[in-house]
């Protein structure tokens, strides 16, 4: 089969520190995105284990097999979880999920936890949406914006171009940077119109290089718009499969002229990471 | 008198001759390919071509289109919006709305009795109101271009599309194909889903009868069912209905060069 360009290394993860043994919580927080699934186990508030992998066709299976996974590789059995959340575009078919909740609180919280209380703005920039999310130092939502009804400025466009200019996924941003000077962006807005007008950047001559630099400044430009509405506050953190775009995160942090928080972990885990701290919540105040 | 007007669209470069502003001499297509600016020429000596006349007998030529800049040897050049409207008035006097959908572009406009525009409105930034939106769903459904409308008026079902952008489009005519659901009604919800992004966007600049519909998608059946329903009017495409813009041009320009 010929090689799949934008196919992202799945990963999972143990926690080196920290058993599950003593713990008295172990909560399961499982997102079920359009693109990607993450489950992530939490030992009395503390990350101690996740997996990431992309969605398959049905949702339930992706939620266990995403569980599966991150089960595998530690001595923990699924009937040691005491609750388990479900988000994520998915969220209504985790059928071993407690309870679902929206992926707007779930990332909010999350990245509180992630990239620390100081945190007042929040990207989360998906497959097939990007959502900017305003919250208060305990990670509770404030306000939210959204964008799912364009390929734009979501990985999906990425997707596409990636496998367009024949690039590796996770090679995009570095070689954006590989040019002698920095292009103009992409002008289409539309993902298929920008298409074709880099297949006619790639024919004038421009090297694969250049057109993805165009394309990740068109991408940051696209994210910036959406952030201009609902207003950047610091600290700022991005989560989601973009945030390892440094392609479009740097050139988004230049347009906002402010750094981005460093992650604690994947960013893409963020909206499990916050369904299993939900998860905890719940069964603190008893109410799992 | 012999004028030409060229219209360098998106994907198609059309011309047309014309005789003392009132008679069609020849009408040729090309696709513009990589090289808009040759595919032109092209188009422009076949149509010189199958009216037997040379380019020195040509008094006068207008450029219209998204690429009319591909066309230096256009005396002038006038608005796609324009071109349109002088062009279906044309061809069907009593024409008031004209709809014209065409590869990256879709268009609504109003005019009078004159071609000349009242109000209009375009979408050139989402392919999803525009033949690139049709060409993806045959993609999608493995279906040649052609073939999609009529294999939409087979449909007896419905199938409501979540998605509006043609890229998250494609995406979800491939799950409905996983879900075995028929190529026909998932060509009618296609079409639905184009008509609607049409509909909205003629309902916004109004429209009276006769509403007229040009431009390459008009070519297929199930889309001009989709707008007859939405809209509840008789919906008329007229011939050639890509080369109306360049018809358009070739009035103008025989306006401009001074034919009564």
């Amino acid at each position: 089969m010929a090689q799949e360009f934008w196919r992202w290394k799945e990963n999972r993860w143990t926690s080196p520190d920290i058993t599950w043994k003593g713990a008295r919580t172990l909560t399961c927080g499982v997102d079920v995105g359009s693109v990607s699934t993450q489950a992530v186990i939490m030992a009395d508030g503390e990350l101690y284990a996740y997996s990431n992998m992309r969605t398959g066709s049905s949702s339930p299976e992706s939620a266990e097999n995403a569980l599966k996974w991150a089960l595998e590789g530690t001595d923990l059995s699924r009937d040691k979880l005491a609750y388990t959340v479900g988000t994520g575009y998915g969220r209504v078919n985790v059928p071993f999920a407690n309870r679902a909740i929206t992926e707007i609180a779930c990332h909010a919280r999350g990245a509180n936890f992630m990239y620390g209380p100081t945190v007042r703005t929040v990207l989360d920039m998906g497959g097939q949406d990007c959502k900017a999310i305003r919250c208060d130092e305990k990670g509770k939502v404030i306000s939210f914006l959204m964008n799912d009804k364009c390929a734009a400025g979501t990985g999906r466009g990425m997707e596409v171009f990636s496998e367009l200019l024949q690039v590796p996924i996770e090679k995009v941003g570095e070689l954006s940077f590989q040019v002698d000077q920095e292009p103009p962006p992409v002008s289409s807005t539309c993902v298929v119109f920008a298409k074709s007008e880099a297949s006619g950047l790639l024919r004038a001559g421009w090297p694969k290089n250049k057109v993805l630099a165009a394309y990740c400044s068109a991408m940051a430009h696209r994210i910036f718009t959406l952030l201009e509405r609902i207003g950047v506050e610091k600290d700022f953190a991005i989560t989601g499969g973009i945030a390892k775009n440094i392609g479009v995160v740097k050139r988004l942090e230049k347009e906002l002229g402010l750094t981005v928080a460093p992650p604690k972990a994947d960013p893409q885990i963020a909206g499990g990471v916050g369904a299993a701290l939900f998860a905890k919540t719940l069964v603190e105040k008893g109410k799992a | 008198m012999i004028t030409a007007g060229i219209d360098m669209g998106a994907k198609t470069i059309k011309v047309v001759l014309l005789e003392d502003g009132k008679k069609i001499r020849a009408k040729a297509k090309e696709l513009g390919g990589t090289d808009t600016k040759a595919a032109g020429e092209k188009a422009f000596n076949a149509a010189l071509f199958q009216a037997g006349l040379k380019m020195a007998e040509v008094s006068h030529i207008t450029s219209t289109g998204a690429g009319a800049a591909g066309a230096p040897y256009a005396r002038d050049k006038i608005t796609e919006v324009g071109a349109d409207a002088k062009g279906a008035v044309f061809l069907h006097p009593a024409a008031r709305t004209v709809i014209d959908v065409g590869a990256e572009e879709g268009k609504t406009l109003r005019c009078d009795a004159h071609g000349k525009v009242i109000d209009f409105a375009v979408n050139e930034k989402c392919a999803a109101g525009a033949g690139s939106f049709m060409e993806s769903m045959a993609r999608a459904l493995e279906v040649k271009l052609e073939e999609l409308g009529p294999l939409a008026l087979q449909s007896s079902g419905t199938i409501p599309m979540n998605a509006q952008c043609a890229v998250f489009a494609e995406s979800e005519v491939v799950t409905l194909v996983h879900q075995k659901h028929s190529k026909m009604d998932i060509a009618k919800a296609v079409h639905d889903a184009i008509g609607d992004r049409i509909t909205s966007m003629v309902r916004k600049v109004g429209f009276e009868p006769d509403v007229v519909l040009i431009g390459g998608v008009s070519k297929n059946p199930a889309f001009v069912e989709t707008m007859r329903r939405n809209l509840q009017v008789d919906v008329k495409v007229l011939d050639d209905p890509e080369f109306v813009g360049a018809l358009g041009a070739a009035i103008v320009a025989a306006e401009n060069a001074g034919v009564k």
